[in-house]
């Protein structure tokens, strides 16, 4: 059904499964009593259950040493971390620096992009290879396609310094070692090693392991929204606690100017 | 038809009529009585439709004319403004479209350079208006909140530069501009006691004090001028981060601009410190 038709239907009309609020009383989110049961469990158990509908300790605390390691660098340069930190010179409000912030993570050469896209990327590759095509063969088709594969190569850095500590970390809980683990690492062999020379970098590795525990792209994509904010909290008190204006300054002459010449209106 | 269908949202701003053939689609949409689509539509500039919608009456020329060279002194504070900054830096990541102008939106919303700052300037304009002596005081001893908020208190004198030397001549130009267009009395006081205000405020006068006074003089309300302040400044945060889009290898990192003062140095990889 679309059209007015569907607008007629749903008109005053939210039917859902996910939760509500009955005001003075109680909480439910996806059939569960939140007051009683899901707010007594640990937050992020409560996020992985509210985005997946997966009650699990093991994957909670997985996504969680993922964000840990992973995700939080407070370190003001990084550009998404930077507009927190430019809030912060500017005396806005805590709430606005780190909206925005995470708004600007849903970029292409880091975070939200490349995080989906690995994941996908994995999913394909995997699809592709069981009809038989070579992993070479796979990989140069999204090359060819869309010029990068999704989660290797790095600006800034050519390694990723988070792969041997993430890799670490799900050892001990016993991850790590799926298939979609060990495709991810096929594929950085092959990159390392080619004219690419790009290497693997975090988001492939989170999305493989992820990928490896059954989660879609859009679980990873809506788990890892806030994943960054641990790194921007910092950068805005930081700046906030430094005299108003101080963060990287620029005087005028930091404008490399290649316009047109001098000239006049009308 | 179920019970809640007696919700409306009421306004003053916004009338619609419907289609005949579908309830969810409008067929005429009035503005403060105005059709927009049959009537305004190819007679009013985009200027004066905004102050339409804010003051639901036209503006007289010369209003027109100050709210338009406002908007065009605003519209891009340049890409060294920590706004545009913030913009840019979605661009050259690669950020969503929206998330540049979202970015604009929260670093230019503050209490330095901001719409906040904005606020705040027009209520000392509604406090002490061309008393020279009110600003005198208001300066000396400026409003403290009692309890916190939010916002961060403010830190200077509203509406002037804290890291300013003298009033640079481009906000000079502006508030020139505005005040010979004047026909009220705040434009062209402040241009005449601007230098007197500074010397109280130990600092020069902003683009968020010329927008403060004349957002004041045209009759609109602090958190009226707030809003504008935050819309007017985004076409150069749009256009800079388009321009800077993908660009971080020519972007600036400051990558020897930080120093570490608290660092535990290198971990082995058992994890251990050393």
């Amino acid at each position: 059904m679309t059209g007015p038709a569907m607008l007629k239907e749903f008109e005053d009309n939210w039917v859902t499964a996910m939760g509500a609020w009955f005001p003075g009383e109680r909480v439910v989110l996806r059939g569960k009593d939140v007051l009683s049961d899901l707010g007594r469990r640990p937050w992020m158990e409560y996020l992985v259950y509210a985005i997946t509908g997966r009650e699990s300790p093991e994957l909670a605390r997985l996504i969680e040493g993922i964000w840990a390691i992973s995700c939080s660098y407070p370190d003001p340069r990084l550009w998404n971390n930077r507009v927190a930190a430019l809030a912060g010179t500017s005396r806005s409000t805590g709430v606005l620096a780190i909206a925005s912030a995470v708004s600007v993570t849903e970029a292409t050469l880091y975070g939200l992009r490349p995080i989906k896209r690995a994941m996908d990327f994995f999913y394909r590759a995997d699809s592709k290879l069981k009809q038989g095509q070579s992993l070479e063969e796979v990989i140069r088709t999204e090359l060819k396609s869309f010029r990068v594969v999704s989660g290797y190569g790095r600006p800034i850095a050519e390694t990723d310094e988070r792969i041997s500590p993430l890799l670490r970390f799900a050892k001990t809980l016993g991850k790590g070692n799926g298939p979609y683990v060990k495709l991810a690492l096929q594929v950085h062999d092959y990159l390392k090693n080619s004219r690419y020379k790009n290497q693997i970098n975090i988001a492939a590795l989170a999305a493989a392991i992820l990928a490896d525990e059954g989660l879609s792209p859009e679980d990873l994509y809506n788990l890892a929204t806030l994943a960054f904010v641990a790194g921007m909290f910092p950068c805005y008190i930081d700046a906030r606690q430094k005299p108003e204006g101080a963060l990287y300054p620029l005087r005028t002459t930091r404008i490399n100017y290649r316009g047109a010449e001098t000239r006049h209106w009308g | 038809m179920t019970a809640n269908q007696s919700e409306t949202i009421s306004t003053k701003i916004w009338r619609e009529e419907p289609e005949p053939d579908n309830p969810f689609a409008a067929r005429a949409c009035y503005c403060s009585g105005y059709d927009v689509y049959g009537d305004l539509l190819g007679k009013i500039t985009w200027i004066e439709y905004v102050w339409l919608l804010f003051r639901l009456d036209p503006p007289t020329p010369v209003q027109k004319t100050l709210l338009e060279g406002l908007a065009v002194g605003l519209a891009n504070p340049g890409p060294r403004d920590p706004s545009i900054h913030a913009a840019m830096s979605a661009g050259v990541g690669g950020s969503t479209h929206a998330s540049a102008l979202i970015a604009a939106i929260a670093v230019g919303a503050g209490n330095l350079g901001g719409a906040r700052e904005v606020l705040t300037a027009m209520q000392y304009w509604a406090q002490c208006g061309t008393d020279l002596d009110a600003w005198r005081g208001i300066i000396a001893t400026p409003p403290v909140e009692e309890r916190t908020d939010v916002w961060p208190a403010m830190e200077h004198t509203p509406g002037f530069d804290p890291n300013g030397a003298r009033c640079p001549t481009p906000v000079r130009q502006l508030l020139d501009h505005l005040a010979t267009h004047s026909d009220g009395a705040i434009l062209p006081w402040l241009a005449a006691h601007r230098e007197t205000l500074e010397q109280c405020a130990a600092s020069p006068l902003a683009f968020s004090g010329v927008a403060a006074a004349t957002l004041h003089e045209l009759g609109f309300s602090p958190e009226q001028g707030e809003m504008l302040f935050l819309m007017l400044r985004l076409p150069g945060a749009a256009a800079h981060a388009l321009e800077q889009h993908m660009n971080w290898a020519r972007f600036p990192f400051f990558g020897s601009g930080l120093t570490l003062t608290d660092d535990p140095g290198p971990v082995a990889r058992t994890g251990k410190q050393p």
